[in-house]
This record gives C-alpha cells, structure tokens and sequence, in this order.
C-alpha cells in the first residue's frame, strides 16, 4: 500500500482538513458534553437537595451561556486550533497561552479518562456477571476512539453527530413518555420534592452543588478546538456553538423534571445512572434498555470529542516550540495531529486503569473552571485592546461586559464549591499550574521563535 | 456472552494499537520531518482576511 499525498492546502504544506460545518460543530460541543445529563449532574442534588440541583441547572447554564458567547466572539475572529490557547496567545500572551493550553489538555483528557470508565461500569453494571471486569471496555473505547480520531476528523465528527443525536433524542422519548404534562401518574414532583425537603442543607448546599452542577455543560467551549477544519470559521464556530448551548439547556431541564419527580433527592443524589434509573422506574424494557444504550452511546460521544481537542490543543504547543515540535506533524494522508493523538493515548489509558472516576472528573472540572475563568479576563482584554470597529468580527456578543462579569462571579463560587468538596485537590492543581509556569518562563520559552507564534493580520492593539 | 464481549474487546484494542503504531512508523519512514511538520497556524485568515471594515 502506498501513501498518496493529496494536493496540500498552502503549496507544499500539510495542514489540517478544512470539512467541517456547523452540524460538526454541534455535535463536538454537545458530544463532548451529553454525558453530563446521565450522570454527573445529579451529585448537585447530593449537595444541596434537588431544588438545587435545579437552581444550579439554570445559574450555570447562565455561566455557561457567557462562555458560550464569549467564546463565539474571540474564535470566530481567532480561528486556530488550539482553540482558547491560540486566544490567549494573541490577546494575553505566551505563558497564559502555555497556561490555558495545559488546562484544555487535563480537562479533556481526563474528561476522556471518566468518560471511558463509566463506559466500562456501565457495562459490568448491566452484565451483573461475576469476575467480568471494566478493564477490556476501557481500553476498547480508548483505543477504537483514538483510532477513529487518527483516520480523520469528518468521520470522528459525523460519528459524533450520530450517536450524539440518538442519545439525545431517548431524553426526549423518556420526556414524552412519562407524561410530563399530568403528575401523580408516572411523575411525583409534588410528593418528592416538597417545601422541607427543597434545599436539605439551605444555600450553602446550593453553593456546593455549583460542583456538580458545572456536569450539566461541561465542555461545550469544546467547539473552538474546531476552528481551523471548518470551511467558514466566522460563521460556524458561532452558530454550532449557540445552536450547541441552546440544545443543552433544553437537554438539561428535561433531565432534571424527568429525575426530580421520580427519584427522592438522597438516591438521585448518589446514583451514578439517573437517566437509566429513570428509565427502569417507567417499568418499560424498551425504555430501559433505550437509556441504557443512550447512556453508553453518551459516553462514547464524550470520549470522542475530547480526544480531538486534546490533540489539537497538544498540537497547536508544539507547532508553536512551547513544546518540541514532534508534536506538530500532520498526517499527509488522514490530515490529523497523528503524533498528538498517539501520545495522549496511553497517558489516557494509565489514567483510566489507576484513577478512579472522582478524582479524574474533579481534575477536569477544576481545569475546566480554570478556563473559564481566564475566558473571563480574555475578552475585556479583546475588547480593550482591539474595540469594535478596529478588526472584523463574525459574531459580536450582547451586552459587553455584562457576560464577563457574570462569568467571573460565577467562577468564583465555584471554586468555592470545589474548595469545600476537594481543597486539597484545588491547591495540589493550582500548585502544579504554578511550578509548570516557572519551567515554561525559565526553561522551555527559550525555544520559541517569538516573532512567528504570533499570525494573526491584526492591526497593533490599542494602547501598545 | 459477556466474557465473549469483553476478550473481543481486547482484541480489537490490541489489533487497532498495532495498526497505529505500524502506521505511524511507515509514515514517519516515507515523508521528511520538514513535510510531516510544515502546518502553520492562521495561513488561511492571513490569505483570505483582510481585517478591512
């Protein structure tokens, strides 16, 4: 067999594939994020009772709107992969950038590590078979996923939209077929969660179910990893990634009413198959069976969105020398960040065998909620430095600096939640964070060529 | 059948690995470095875009 090299886009230069739409877009967002409705969500409802598993629903979907719009904004006009590395670099500079960058790669990789697990327990869940072990089931979705990702990225993202889709849609079916509209036949809203029972521990349950209440959209801020395959950045990345948020919210709610009303918070709270449960307390196989599928087909997606943007944020660090530049070869053939791809998979694959599902999901909330608080800074920097009217925009967002703030705020309690679930995990990752920027500054900048990191045809920022 | 499954499961991870790591050898041993890594970030926006209002 021999290896054709296709036309490459820029003369002799192999670069990424540009064949992406907004539908892709959609479905590495949502796919990303999906898995957050069948499972996750509901330790909100452990912390602070189901009342505040609901408040939590709409305040972060508050938060996660302002990234979704922030982010919309500085991609649709930075459109690299590497994503909000590629923002940072050109709005904040190189160490935020090497910052930013390892906080996609943790939080993708080890959202990859739980995905993969609970895929494998869901399993073992299912066969009830004794000495049947997670172990073979991990590996297979961490292998067949990254080999997937190693042979293109249309394929990766029309599977994703695939099964994306199907998973979505059983939510709907649940939905539909309990009856939302009557309560007291299936649902028992009025019975479980009443006025003594709401909010179990008061608002501070309410500000520690922030936690788990960030599982709702975790990762839809995915969508950027995108940006240098779709064929029309500008208006892709901002439509597949509102269309993304808005289809989560709707995803989100419905979850919730359908759990709520018919587990009582303390089980809802602990379980790690709210949607499955859900399922087998209509008394239906068919729908039991469905949401058990829909469960794995979630995690899967999940897995599959994260795996290609890890690699992109890997790649984007050494095609710029943050890293060595092994790192940013493309495959001539598939057109992917191959080299990237094969190094985070046995780094995956050890996560997933040592760690167990807590501790890989706090790591990739606490480098999620990283992000998020520098999209934060990010933008009032954007703005500042290059104001509306100085470079072309696809998408402007509403009511600057508002969504900023809010974000900020938001993030900043949840860190408070994180810090009164797992502290010591925040304060071992915020060291870590520190003792990596020191390495960066002292040791491995020296590397980077500085005049050629910077490529976008922006006029000198304002203020400079 | 769900042993059966799950040493299928096995398989085809190790096949698919071995695919890979062959894969990545050949075209590591057919294209020059400066080929596998010429992708630049933000050619396309410095063709196409002005950043003209």
């Amino acid at each position: 067999m021999t290896v054709t090299l296709e036309p490459a886009v820029h003369g002799d230069r192999v670069s990424l594939l540009r064949v992406l739409g907004p539908a892709h877009v959609w479905a590495l967002g949502v796919g990303i994020v999906l898995v957050g409705e069948f499972t996750g969500w509901n330790f909100a409802a452990d912390k602070g009772g189901a009342l505040a598993a609901l408040i939590v629903c709409w305040v972060v979907g508050l938060l996660y709107t302002s990234v979704a719009m922030i982010d919309s904004e500085v991609t649709s006009t930075v459109a690299a992969a590497g994503g909000q590395y590629a923002q940072a670099k050109h709005i904040v500079g190189p160490l935020m950038a090497f910052n930013v960058a390892l906080f996609l790669v943790f939080a993708y990789t080890m959202l990859e590590v739980s995905d993969a697990i609970l895929l494998g327990d869901t399993i073992v869940a299912k066969a009830g078979v004794e000495g049947l072990t997670h172990n073979s089931f991990i590996a297979a979705t961490i292998v067949v996923l990254a080999w997937l990702n190693y042979r293109g990225v249309l394929m990766t993202l029309n599977v994703n939209f695939v099964i994306t889709a199907i998973a979505y849609i059983s939510i709907v079916i649940l939905f539909f077929s309990v009856s939302p509209w009557t309560q007291g036949a299936v649902l028992k809203l009025n019975e479980l969660v009443t006025p003594g029972n709401a909010l179990p521990y008061g608002w501070i349950g309410v500000i520690a179910a922030f936690q788990f209440g960030i599982w709702y959209y975790l990762g839809i801020e995915g969508t950027t990893q995108a940006a240098e395959e779709v064929r029309s950045p500008a208006r892709s990345l901002p439509y597949g990634t509102m269309a993304g948020m808005i289809t989560l919210l709707i995803a989100a709610a419905m979850t919730w009413y359908v759990c709520a009303s018919m587990m009582p918070w303390e089980y809802l709270g602990i379980t790690y198959y709210p949607l499955w449960d859900a399922g087998k307390l209509t008394g239906s196989p068919l729908l039991e069976n469905l949401l058990f599928v829909a469960t794995l087909l979630a995690a899967l997606a999940s897995a599959n969105g994260c795996i290609n943007d890890a690699a992109r944020a890997w790649f984007s660090l050494g095609r710029d020398r943050y890293l060595p530049t092994w790192f940013s070869a493309v495959h001539p053939r598939y057109r992917t960040p191959y080299r990237s791809i094969l190094f985070l998979l046995p780094i995956a694959l050890a996560f997933a065998f040592i760690a167990d599902l807590n501790q890989a999901i706090t790591f990739s909330i606490l480098s999620g909620v990283l992000q998020y608080t520098f999209m934060s800074i990010n933008i009032m920097m954007f703005r500042k430095k290059w104001p509306l009217g100085s470079i072309r925009r696809g998408y402007t967002h509403p009511f600057h600096p508002i969504p900023a703030i809010v974000l900020f705020c938001l993030c900043v309690v949840t860190f408070f939640a994180i810090f009164l679930g797992f502290g010591s995990q925040l304060i071992a990752m915020v060291a870590f964070y520190f003792l990596i920027s020191l390495w960066f500054h002292f040791y491995r900048y020296r590397f980077v060529r500085r005049g050629d990191q910077f490529t976008m045809p922006w006029p000198k920022p304002q203020g400079i | 059948m769900w042993m059966a499954l799950s040493y299928a499961c096995w398989g085809i991870s190790i096949v698919l690995a071995l695919w890979m790591l062959y894969d990545w050898f050949k075209v590591d041993t057919t294209f020059s470095e400066e080929v596998l890594t010429s992708s630049r970030e933000g050619e396309l926006e410095a063709v196409s875009e002005k950043h003209r209002i």
